[in-house]
């Protein structure tokens, strides 16, 4: 599954695939215009759809649910989230589920395009054609918006569409997910949901310098939202999980379902988006997912270097930490639901500083209807210089490990990517 | 000694660098505009504004201020005199029990010093962090666009946002 190509490989091949391409016929299905769908199978898709947390990439900021045009941050550019409700015009109105289960399985639109792989069919491919048609059945049954998406930005040579082929001859491996008969049916059921539709991977598990997941390192942390200095940290949840306690399967459970554990800490940034969406879906398919995630943990916590600290802690961070943070995070009581203990917060614990730094600037916010604790965000309090010396201070004092390098450079990225928006 | 800047004066303070703003402007500075409410920055009752952003003094250690520029509500007008959002509010009778106003209107001074014609949509992003009790959000908001209104007719020269 290691293929390694090269970008001038990609490049001496995008040539051979343009003409590949052209052989793949456009759907001849034509439009769906009526759309009758048995009501359980549009309930089941909807569940599907939110353990797929379609919703997120597929909206924007001012848009309607499932219009598109969300900006997706790559190393290669900016792509576009493509219009999924039924309009004819702008949307997937006119798609058959066939051309609806191609897009998912192999990767390929309606007009015979190859997509891009920010839409994850390198996941989605294992998702059964039984759950593909409850999927279709849901967005099929949506308002039809219309609603034009950009078009991508992308630099040379990724803006050449005929590239995706090769990308996907390297790294793309279609086909339904096969259980592993030697585990119980709620580890196969976990297993097929992070594999295939949750698209867990997708952020967390690291990405190879062509944007292709390295399958061996599969959960071992990536990236969210943009590769880049400023996204977030997707946490590791296999080997080098930083976790401070094991994670339990029960614990996993709580916090996917409500956004929050006791021993961990609060999902921030897109993780809170996904829990949002599996705070309503399948009790089951939630527990399923903690057991399988649970399983792949590392047996022990990464050991401390507890009481190794030479030097004090920041003391203009100390100063901050006391009349900015302590009202809550010092003080049992004051918040309800409590705060977590920091030293075991994940983001305290993580090999970089930017998920705290995110979190500092921007505070968390319970999304839409959810309860969850409300942590004002200080960028227009702090200085990138102040919020850094809270950063060493934090680390230093409450996680028990050594100082991050380059917190300053990340606060600085963090916050000018914050104000572009 | 820390040195601040308050409604356009220079004031030293002789206050541990971790307390609170708010525990300063009132204690110190005998600014009582701005109120506690929670103390953990969740309602707003204590905001003022931190070189032109809208702040919960509460939790804001005074160490991160020097150098920087607070203004509270006694920057806006007097009672004798207030200014065009305090007037929009009291034409709106925005205030029930009133605690959390001077809050709301620091809030919303922050929006239309950056943006004199916000949008509902604008309005109601921009002052949800601050809380009201009584339930008088839509006078608020009524009272946030006539300040809007008030504020464009003082000051002719004030442009649309990002014009």
């Amino acid at each position: 599954m290691n293929v390694r190509t090269t970008l001038a490989g990609a490049l001496l091949l995008s040539a051979l695939a343009l003409t590949g391409s052209a052989d793949r016929p456009a759907s001849a299905a034509g439009a769906a215009t009526e759309h009758a769908f048995d009501r359980g199978l549009v309930a089941r898709g909807r569940s599907l759809a939110a353990l797929g947390n379609c919703i997120t990439c597929h909206t924007s900021e001012e848009g309607k649910p499932f219009a598109g045009a969300r900006a997706l941050s790559t190393p290669f550019g900016t792509i576009y989230s493509t219009n999924i409700t039924p309009d004819l015009e702008t949307g997937i109105g006119r798609w058959s589920e066939v051309d609806f289960r191609r897009a998912m399985h192999q990767g390929i639109d309606a007009r015979g395009r190859d997509l891009y792989p920010a839409f994850p069919y390198d996941h989605f491919t294992r998702v059964t054609d039984d759950d593909v048609a409850a999927l279709y059945a849901y967005l099929m049954t949506r308002d039809p918006e219309r609603a034009e998406v950009p078009p991508n930005r992308l630099s040379f040579p990724a803006s050449l569409r005929s590239t995706i082929g090769i990308w996907k001859a390297a790294y793309f491996r279609p086909g339904v997910y096969r259980p592993d008969t030697s585990r119980s049916a709620e580890w196969n059921r976990g297993a097929y949901l992070v594999e295939g539709l949750g698209h867990c991977g997708a952020c967390h598990t690291p990405r190879n310098a062509l944007g292709a997941e390295m399958s061996d390192r599969a959960l071992e942390g990536g990236e969210a939202e943009g590769w880049q200095a400023e996204g977030w940290q997707a946490t590791a949840l296999a080997r080098d999980s930083p976790a401070r306690t094991r994670w339990t399967a029960d614990q996993l459970y709580i916090y996917l379902r409500h956004g929050r554990d006791a021993q961990h800490g609060t999902a921030a940034g897109p993780m809170a988006e996904v829990t949002h969406n599996l705070a309503n879906v399948d009790e089951a398919d939630v527990r399923a997912i903690a057991v399988y995630i649970a399983a792949r943990m590392p047996e022990r916590s990464p050991p401390t270097e507890a009481n190794k600290r030479s030097e004090p802690a920041s003391a203009d961070g100390e100063v901050i930490f006391a009349g900015a943070c302590a009202a809550c995070h010092e003080t049992p009581g004051t918040i309800s639901g409590g705060t977590v203990a920091l030293g075991l917060t994940t983001s305290l614990n993580a090999p970089d500083a930017r998920n705290v730094i995110h979190v500092i600037l921007e505070g968390l916010k319970p999304e839409s209807g959810d309860k969850g604790p409300m942590m004002p965000g200080f960028a227009a309090e702090f200085t990138d210089k102040q919020v850094a010396a809270l950063v060493d201070y934090l680390r230093t004092q409450f996680a028990d490990r050594p100082a991050w390098n380059d917190v300053p450079r990340q606060v600085a990225a963090i916050r000018r990517s914050k104000e572009q928006q | 000694m820390i040195t601040l800047e308050v409604n356009g004066r220079t004031h030293d303070v002789d206050a541990d660098p971790a307390t609170p703003l708010l525990y300063v402007l009132r204690d110190h500075l005998a600014l009582n505009g701005a109120k506690f409410g929670c103390g953990l920055g969740q309602c707003g009752a204590c905001t003022v504004l931190v070189d032109g952003e809208a702040t919960f003094s509460c939790i804001t250690p005074i160490s991160v201020l020097p150098g920087r520029i607070v203004r509270t509500i006694e920057s806006l007008g007097t009672a004798a005199e207030p200014g065009p959002l305090q007037r929009a509010f009291i034409a709106e009778q925005a205030a029930q029990c009133g605690y959390c106003i001077a809050g709301m209107v620091m809030r919303a001074q922050a929006l239309l010093e950056k943006n004199a014609t916000p949008s509902d949509a604008e309005i109601r992003r921009h002052m949800a962090p601050n809380l009201c009790r009584c339930g008088t959000h839509m006078r608020i908001l009524r009272a946030v666009r006539r300040g809007a209104d008030e504020m464009r007719a003082a000051t002719p020269g004030l442009k649309r946002a990002g014009s």
